[in-house]
C-alpha cells in the first residue's frame, strides 16, 4: 500500500528520523486548533497519493489567521491527478541551506534494494542529477557504505553524521516494514547543519500485509474493493461505464486496453482469479451491481478447463434474482460453448466467439 | 548457464530421459491434488508428493507421499519440484526443497511476500538451483512435460518459445499461435510478481540458443523494467530470430496495482510506453491485441526467410 506523506512521517518519527513539527487534520475546525498549537508561519500541504502537489497549488504558506481561513478550504477542495484530499498537513516552515535526495527502493530487475542519493534534490526523481546508486541486497546499510554515499555526495562536517544516521534509520524502517519504496525528497540540510526529512513517500509490499497488523490503519480501500478482496478477486475502480471482468490479471488488462482502443471507457478492472465457477462469476456480478455508473458488462473468460455452461448459469441466476438488468457482452473460451449460447438465448447476455466482437458490441450496445 | 532442456528432459544417455521425476509439494491440498492429477494426465512423471503428516499414504493409489522433501528426494532422486502451498508457507517449502537438492523449483503460489522470494532466491543461487515464479503458471515443453497449472488445450509441440508474465495471456496467445500453425518448443511463465526467480532476461538466455528455434514471443505487462532490459539484451546479443512482443496494461491508470503484485506504474517506471519504445528500438513489433501476435510473427518469419 502507498502511504500518504503524514503517514510516512509517522513512521519516520517512530524510527527517529528528524522532522519539522507538523499535525494532520481532516477539516478546518481541526485545522484551526492545530494552527494555534503550531503557531505561524507554517505550510499547508494537501495529502494525496500522487506527486506534483506543489505545481498544482497543493502546498501553500500561511502567515496569519486570514491567510489560513482563505487557503485551507482552497487546498482541501483541490483535485490533483484525479485524487481528492485525504487530509491536510500543517507543517512548520523550514530554514533550509540545501535540498538533497535520498531513497531506498526495490530494484526489480536487479532483484536487490538500491540506494539512490543526490546532493541535488527537491525535484522529481526523473530530474534528479548526479545520482549515486548503490545496491544493498535485502536492504541492510553498513556505516561504511553510508559514509561512502555521504562522501560521494560531497557532504562535509556535521552533515555527514546526520546523513549516515538518517540513511541507517531509513534502511531499518524499509526492512522492518517490508517497503518497496522509502523516499525522502527533499532531505534538507538546515541552517544549523542538521538533517531533516521535509517530505516522505512510503510504499509497502501488499503481500506482506499479514505480517504487519500495525500498518492496517493506513489501508485505504473502497467498500467494493474490500468486498472483492474477501472474495479473492482483485478489483480496481475506474471512471468509465463498462465493467470489465475476466480471469487472470493479464487477460483483464489486455481487455481494458482493447476496450479503450475501441472508444470504450472501463468502469472497473475485475479479475476473478485463475478459474471461473458459477459462484465466482455470480459474486463478480454482485459487486458490479453496486457500481452505479455501469451501463454494460464486458466479460472475457479464457478457461482451458472451464465449462462455459457453468458461467452461463451465473448470468441466468443474476437476471432471475434481479441482481442486474444490464446487458452482458461475453466472450467465453472453453468447452460446451454452443450449449451455453442456447441457455442464454432470449436473455440480455450475448456470447461472442472473439473478444474483439464482444468489445464492439459492448461499446455500441451498452445501456443508454 | 542453466540448460533448462537438460533439467526438464535429462540427457539422452539417462535411463529416464524425457521422463524426469517431479515432486509435488502440497499434493494433498485441493489445488495441489487437482494439478498433480492434470500433470500426470499430461504425461509428466510425478514421482512423489510431500505433505507433512501424510507420509506413507499414496496419491491416486500410485504416487507415494512423504512427510519431508529430504525423504522424497532420497527415495526418488528427483531434481524438479513444484510448490502448491499457501503463500505464507512458501519460503519454508522452498528452503526445504533447495536444501534437499532440488535444482528446478516451480513456485505456483500468488501473494508471496517479496522478502520471502528474495530469501528463497539467495538460497537458490548458493545451491545452483533455478526458481520459476512465484505467481507463475509454470513451465512446459508441449506434448512432453508440464510442470505447472496450464490447461493442455492451447499448446502444441513446435519451434516457437513463449515467455510470459501472465498466465491466462500465455494460454490465450499460445492458443492463437497454435491455431496459426506455430507450435511451441517451450513456454515459460515468468510470473506476475515484482521479483521473479527467473526474469525475462534469464528465460531468454535459456531459450535463445535452441538450434531449432524459429521464433520468440514475449508477453509482458506494465510494471518494472524487465521488458526494457530484455529488449536491450536482444540488441546487445545480436539475436536474429523473428521476435514479437505483446504488452498488457496500456490503458491502466498509474500508481494502481492491476491484479498482479508487479503490475504497477510508478511515475514513468514500468509504463507501457517505455516498454513499447524499447521493443521498437530493438526492431521487435509489439502487437496491439493477443490475436495479432501470430500475424506479426508470420510477417517477421517471412522477412527472415
Amino acid at each position: 500500500m502507498q502511504l500518504l506523506e503524514f503517514q510516512a512521517k509517522e513512521l519516520f518519527r517512530e524510527y527517529g528520523i528528524n522532522l519539522l513539527d507538523s499535525i494532520s487534520s481532516k477539516n478546518i475546525e481541526e485545522g484551526r486548533k492545530h494552527a494555534k498549537q503550531l503557531g505561524y508561519p507554517f505550510v499547508i500541504k494537501i495529502q494525496v497519493p500522487v506527486g506534483g502537489r506543489g505545481k498544482a497549488g497543493g502546498i501553500q504558506k500561511c502567515q496569519n489567521d486570514d491567510e489560513f481561513e482563505l487557503k485551507y478550504p482552497q487546498v482541501m477542495d483541490l483535485t490533483i491527478k484525479g485524487e481528492k484530499a485525504r487530509a491536510i498537513l500543517l507543517e512548520k516552515m523550514a530554514d533550509i541551506k540545501k535540498e538533497l535526495y535520498l531513497s531506498l527502493f526495490l530494484n526489480r530487475s536487479k532483484r536487490s534494494y538500491t540506494i539512490i542519493a543526490s546532493a541535488e534534490g527537491g525535484v522529481e526523481i526523473e530530474s534528479v542529477k548526479n545520482q549515486i546508486i548503490k545496491e544493498v541486497g535485502l536492504g541492510e546499510v553498513s556505516d561504511e557504505l553510508a559514509r561512502e554515499v555521504a562522501n560521494e555526495m560531497g557532504l562535509q562536517g556535521k552533515t555527514v553524521d546526520g546523513f549516515i544516521d538518517t540513511l541507517k534509520k531509513l534502511s531499518k524502517l524499509t526492512i522492518e516494514k517490508e517497503a518497496e519504496l522509502a523516499e525522502i525528497n527533499p532531505l534538507a540540510i538546515m541552517q544549523d547543519d542538521t538533517i531533516m526529512a521535509l517530505d516522505g513517500k512510503f510504499v509497502t509490499d501488499d503481500n506482506s500485509n499479514f505480517r504487519h497488523p500495525e500498518l492496517q490503519k493506513y489501508q485505504e480501500k473502497t467498500e467494493i474493493e474490500e468486498q472483492a478482496e474477501k472474495s479473492g478477486f482483485s478489483l480496481v475502480e475506474l471512471d468509465g461505464d463498462i465493467a470489465v471482468v475476466g480471469n487472470g490479471a493479464g487477460l483483464v488488462m489486455s481487455t481494458l486496453d482493447m476496450l479503450s482502443d475501441n472508444g470504450g471507457k472501463p468502469a472497473c478492472f475485475l479479475d476473478v482469479g485463475g478459474g471461473a465457477t458459477t459462484e465466482s462469476v455470480y459474486e463478480a456480478l454482485t459487486l458490479i451491481s453496486r457500481i452505479n455508473r455501469v451501463k454494460g458488462i464486458l466479460v472475457n473468460l479464457y478457461g482451458g478447463i472451464v465449462k462455459t455452461t457453468v458461467v452461463a448459469e451465473a448470468f441466468l441466476k443474476a437476471y432471475e434474482n434481479n441482481l442486474i438488468d444490464l446487458p452482458v457482452f461475453a466472450r467465453l473460451k472453453g468447452t460446451e460453448s454452443e450449449k451455453a449460447k442456447k441457455m442464454l438465448e432470449g436473455s440480455r447476455t450475448k456470447i461472442y466467439s472473439s473478444v474483439e466482437e464482444a468489445i464492439n458490441a459492448a461499446v455500441m450496445g451498452k445501456k443508454k | 548457464m542453466t540448460d533448462i532442456f537438460e533439467l526438464l528432459k535429462g540427457k539422452p544417455e539417462d535411463s529416464d530421459y524425457k521422463k524426469k521425476g517431479v515432486i509435488v509439494q502440497g499434493i494433498t491440498g485441493a489445488y495441489g491434488s487437482l494439478h498433480a492429477h492434470n500433470m500426470i494426465t499430461y504425461g509428466t512423471n510425478v514421482v512423489a508428493g510431500v505433505t507433512p503428516g501424510k507420509g506413507g499414504q499414496k496419491f491416486e493409489e500410485s504416487v507415494p507421499i512423504y512427510n519431508t522433501m529430504q525423504e522424497a528426494v532420497d527415495a526418488t532422486k528427483a531434481k524438479i519440484s513444484i510448490i502448491f502451498v499457501p503463500a505464507k508457507f512458501f519460503l519454508a517449502a522452498a528452503k526445504e526443497a533447495l536444501e534437499a537438492g532440488i535444482k528446478l523449483l516451480v513456485a505456483i503460489p500468488e501473494h508471496v511476500p517479496i522478502r520471502d522470494t528474495m530469501e528463497a532466491l539467495n538460497l537458490a543461487n548458493q545451491k545452483g538451483a533455478v526458481i520459476i515464479g512465484p505467481n507463475t503458471p509454470g513451465i512446459m515443453i508441449p506434448e512432453l512435460i508440464k510442470v505447472g497449472i496450464m490447461p493442455a488445450m492451447p499448446f502444441k509441440a513446435g519451434n516457437i518459445a513463449v515467455l510470459s508474465k501472465s498466465g491466462t495471456l500465455l494460454y490465450e496467445i499460445s492458443d492463437a499461435l497454435t491455431n496459426s500453425g506455430f507450435g511451441q518448443s517451450i513456454t515459460i511463465g515468468i510470473g506476475g510478481d515484482p521479483i521473479n526467480g527467473t526474469r525475462l532476461i534469464d528465460a531468454f538466455e535459456m531459450v535463445k540458443d535452441i538450434p531449432s528455434l524459429e521464433g520468440l514471443v514475449i508477453v509482458g505487462e506494465i510494471g518494472g523494467d524487465s521488458e526494457e532490459m530484455l529488449a536491450q539484451k536482444i540488441i546487445d546479443s545480436g539475436f536474429k530470430k523473428p521476435t514479437v512482443a505483446y504488452i498488457a496494461g496500456r490503458a491502466a491508470p498509474k500508481e494502481k496495482r492491476m491484479g498482479h503484485a508487479g503490475a504497477i506504474v510508478m511515475g514513468t517506471y514500468g509504463s507501457a510506453e517505455s516498454k513499447v519504445s524499447m521493443f521498437n528500438k530493438a526492431n521487435i513489433p509489439v502487437a496491439k491485441r493477443p490475436a495479432e501476435v501470430p500475424v506479426l510473427l508470420a510477417g517477421k518469419i517471412e522477412k527472415s526467410d
